[in-house]
């Protein structure tokens, strides 16, 4: 055969190889949505989102604390690294030559890269163990840190992207650094990182190994922020290990509830941005 | 549609977000203690705690994380009470920061279950077999020392698989304690504790876990409390015991064990009744232990676990036949009531 | 040229860098505590915790050995499988995708990344282990022979650990290697295909000229699969042995953590358990430094060689290899 029809036949075959990766990798994506949908949606009903845990091997009960204490925990976390990550990523944006700049930033990536059972390690020797008491204070400390890093570089990147016009504008009309970065710049750049915000959000409200010796587990439907709380993940997690048929149906819906938040978050995220990019560049 | 965030507007987003965090805290159950231990027991303290929550609206949250996590846990003082299978060692003891009394709630019964395809039967086991088994020297179900003692079953040729505990465990210690007194080898070369080196096989995590486990595998044999074998439906052996009898594990055979406990038990309660010699005695029987500081600083949480203790000693043992624990001889209820009496609750 | 900042600048610069310093004080305070809770264990077994293999809560012999083969040899695993897929997915999505399909598709994979590993872990344990069993039964005994595939097929092991850690490090590597090729000056494409080239050609040369990022991803993608912890713990089977058969149950660093934390009943105990902590924080520090400086190279300018940079108006703007 001629080279050149060899050549143009390997690159067909390549071609479509990468679109079978492609296939191949949504496979899994498709198996996993169909089991968690078709077997969650059986224990989906009034009492799984509003009644407590039976006791064991009882029929019954529900995730009603579980999903609240997951609520409650993204909500500690969020607390924390929002106003950190924010800010932290402002300090690299204007600030980007200094070597606390430097630092920041890869002290952001490392973050990011630390396992999560590591992070609870260390959140459980410095907020459980000196407090003698398992908390959701802990259990939320644990996942704002590993939402930090995140937030810090959607932030970072956002300011990054605002037209240099609008911050010299502002500094043109005599506004202080200070100034312009928060009253110009950042609302600017606000609609992005909330977005990134949101998917931050969806990934920790995902996380168990951080919970496990933090915010331990609760049986009991609670608020209170200095006691034990259950969350979505940890419950799943035992329910899926034991050897009970409704635990496991239970455990289904759980992740259904789970995966249902993060499509939401992602989606949201999407046409966010894609409205934003609209407004950007008008059209 | 930009949404201004007019001074008027912003006060009164502020006050909704606080009525939203402010009004649950209404809900909390006041006063909430916070148990973590054994699995073992853990059916019957969560029925028991849901009862007695329901008479007393107390809130008592126990976690069942393993025997070592609940001794852990306890030690450091991040719960108020643990909860052990396998009684604290000296050491363990003497580690904690106040005196921990042991106190026996029920009685309850290791069993060796077993997920073998095609075999209905019950299976027998004897202690030098099952440790045989943990110790990797058994590998197929049709092994000879298997088939000799269940003559009639036909056991395929199927490989075991050990299922074990990962965490630490109390139902693991009761395992231990029993095999390393009837198999020497065991005695020497794995020992008895919570978290033994295990030869072989599959963790499992809590006995929710090991059962899961051996639920899901072909072939596989673990150990659990009576209780999960019964729940989930799944097939257990019966074991020889010390008089050579091949006994199921019951109410009668494990009350049967804490017979000769009853007769000589010593003050802190901390007492081994694997192997008990005797007739129709089940010899992976063993007390648990709900664990609590003589004098902690919480002496209000103090009186609700003591109250309930006693509430759990007499009337809570009516719901241990239900769930296939033995309930506490007499005599022993009666050598705790005096003890809990010692425990500061003001 | 500096500028002294005054007044309420200077404020603005303190006031935000006191929060970079936070995060900085955040990962130092991490590998810190780490540290200096180990110091019981790494007095005790010294180097000879990394190679020892006896791992013994109750005679105090510890040695992480087998941990750290379960995490390495299956997260190894994994990333082999893993970057031919994860590499055809972001050659897929940044070059050859019709324009219509990028949006859902590029959605579809990130969804990937975004479910949670609990899900994983729960979908492993019901649908991927029973398969990986029967699949294991169902392999012929001459194979079984092999020390890749010896042991009872249990199902629950290393196979499916390696083939969900596969599953999620795909989207991770893909999208970072997506953004690698999207980097690629268009100018080298179009150098490609002016000389002729086949779409392929093309593509390999924007590959050639994003090696050091893809390879980048890749790491990167490796330590994703070295820290987690819940799917893999689900379904390896939790027994800490260094055996090379695919069949056999093992135990990964964040697994053991997971499992025995809680419980470590005395100091030794726990400081070995933490000494792992530090053992796994350690490794995903330098795979992650690794990667991050392999990207980073990529998107640094690649200078002409000198003999390009003569002063005779054609100036190459920093295109030229």
């Amino acid at each position: 055969m001629r080279h050149d029809v060899v050549r143009r036949w390997i690159s067909t075959i390549v071609v479509w190889l990468c679109g079978l990766s492609v296939v191949v990798a949504l496979v899994p994506l498709a198996f996993i949505l169909f089991f968690v949908v078709s077997q969650g949606i059986q224990a989906l009903n009034w009492e799984f989102f509003t009644a407590l845990p039976a006791p064991v091997g009882e029929l019954g009960g529900g995730f009603a604390n579980a999903i609240v204490g997951t609520l409650v925990l993204v909500g500690i976390g969020a607390a924390f690294a929002v106003p950190v990550g924010i800010i932290s990523g402002v300090y690299i944006a204007e600030f980007p030559s200094t070597r606390l700049a430097t630092m920041a930033r890869f002290a952001a990536d490392t973050l990011n890269g630390v396992p999560s059972i590591v992070v609870g390690v260390f959140v459980y020797g410095i907020a459980v163990m000196p407090f003698k008491q398992f908390s959701a204070m802990a259990g939320g400390l644990a996942l704002g840190i590993m939402m930090i890093p995140i937030v810090t570089r959607t932030t970072e990147e956002l300011l990054k992207l605002v037209p240099p016009a609008l911050r010299e504008g502002a500094l043109a009309l005599g506004a202080t650094r200070g100034r312009a970065t928060l009253t110009v710049v950042l609302p600017a750049a606000a609609p992005g990182i909330i977005t990134g915000v949101v998917l931050a959000l969806a990934r920790i409200a995902g996380e168990t190994a951080p919970l496990l010796f933090t915010a331990f587990n609760n049986r009991f439907l609670s608020t209170d922020p200095r006691q034990p709380m259950a969350s979505l993940t940890v419950q799943v997690y035992n329910y899926a290990i034991s050897p009970y048929e409704d635990w496991h149906r239970q455990a289904w819906a759980g992740a259904l509830v789970l995966v249902a938040l993060v499509l939401f978050c992602s989606l949201l995220a999407r046409f966010a941005t894609r409205r934003l990019e609209r407004l950007q560049t008008g059209h | 549609m930009k949404v201004s965030f007019t001074p008027g507007r912003r006060r009164a987003l502020v006050a909704l977000a606080a009525a939203i965090v402010a009004a649950p805290a209404f809900l909390v159950a006041q006063g909430q203690i916070n148990g973590a231990g054994a699995t073992f027991p853990a059916p019957i303290y969560s029925k028991w705690f849901s009862e007695y929550g329901k008479l007393k609206s107390v809130a008592i949250n126990y976690q069942p994380l393993g025997s070592g996590a609940g001794i852990r846990q306890l030690t450091n003082q991040t719960v108020f009470f643990g909860a052990t299978d396998g009684p604290m060692t000296t050491d363990q003891m003497q580690a904690a920061p106040g005196k921990i009394l042991h106190l026996p709630t029920v009685l309850g019964a290791v069993v060796p279950i077993y997920e073998v395809p095609g075999v209905t039967a019950e299976l027998k086991f004897t202690g030098p077999l099952i440790a045989d088994i943990f110790m990797g020297k058994v590998t197929k179900w049709n092994d000879p020392a298997i088939v000799k003692l269940n003559a009639g079953v036909k056991l395929p040729d199927l490989d075991i698989t050990v299922v074990h505990r990962s965490d630490g465990s109390g139902t693991s210690y009761i395992f231990a304690d029993y095999l390393a007194k009837v198999s020497p080898e065991w005695a020497k070369t794995v020992g008895v504790s919570t978290a033994v080196k295990w030869p072989v096989g599959l963790g499992g995590k809590g006995s929710e876990g090991v059962t899961g486990l051996v639920k899901q595998t072909p072939g596989s044999i673990g150990y659990v409390e009576l209780v999960y074998a019964l729940q989930t439906k799944i097939a257990f052996g019966s074991v020889q015991n010390a008089a050579g009898e091949f006994v199921k594990a019951s109410i009668p055979s494990v009350t049967a064990a804490a017979a000769a406990a009853v007769k000589a038990m010593p003050k802190d309660f901390r007492v081994s009744i694997t192997n008990a010699p005797g007739p129709g005695v089940y010899p992976m029987a063993s007390f648990t232990w709900l664990l609590l500081y003589e004098n902690p600083k919480d002496k209000a949480q103090s009186k609700v676990m003591v109250d309930f203790m006693k509430w759990a000693l007499t009337d809570g043992q009516k719901f241990a036949t239900g769930l296939g624990y033995a309930p506490l001889p007499a005599e022993i209820v009666k050598l705790e009531l005096a003890a809990l009496a010692t425990v500061k609750v003001s | 040229m500096l500028r002294r900042l005054r007044g309420r600048d200077l404020g603005f610069k303190l006031g935000t860098g006191f929060f970079a310093a936070l995060l900085v004080a955040i990962v130092l305070g991490i590998g810190f505590e780490l540290w200096r809770q180990s110091m019981l264990s790494i007095e005790k077994f010294g180097f000879g915790f990394w190679v020892g293999e006896i791992w013994d809560p109750v005679s105090g012999e510890f040695g992480a050995r087998p941990f750290i083969w379960g995490t390495l040899y299956s997260s190894v695993l994994a990333l082999v499988l893993a970057a031919p897929i994860a590499l055809g997915i972001a050659i897929f999505l940044s070059e050859l995708c019709p324009a219509r399909l990028r949006m859902p598709l590029t959605f579809l994979t990130e969804l990937l990344a975004a479910i949670p590993s609990i899900v994983y872990g729960l979908w492993g344990i019901f649908v991927l282990v029973p398969v990986v069993r029967s699949f294991e039964q169902s392999l012929p005994a001459s194979l079984r022979a092999l020390p890749l595939f010896s042991g009872p097929p249990v199902g629950v092991g290393m196979l499916s650990a390696v083939l969900i850690l596969a599953i999620m490090v795909v989207p991770f590597a893909s999208s970072v290697a997506r953004e690698v090729l999207k980097a690629v000056p268009g100018s080298q494409r179009e150098a490609a295909y002016a000389l002729g080239a086949t779409r392929w050609e093309a593509i390999r040369a924007a590959l050639f000229y994003a090696r050091t990022g893809i390879i980048g991803s890749l790491i990167l993608g490796f330590g994703r699969a070295l820290g987690e912890t819940m799917a893999v713990t689900m379904v390896i089977g939790n027994n800490p042995q260094i055996k090379a058969s695919l069949f056999a149950p093992g135990y990964s660093m964040a697994a053991v953590l997971a499992n025995e934390f809680a419980e470590a009943a005395d100091d030794l105990y726990l400081s070995a358990l933490i000494e792992i902590g530090l053992v796994l924080f350690a490794i995903t520090l330098m795979v992650n430094m690794a990667s991050r400086l392999l990207i980073w190279q990529m998107n640094k300018p690649v200078r002409a060689p000198r003999a390009a940079r003569l002063p005779v108006g054609a100036a190459t703007a920093g295109g030229a290899a």
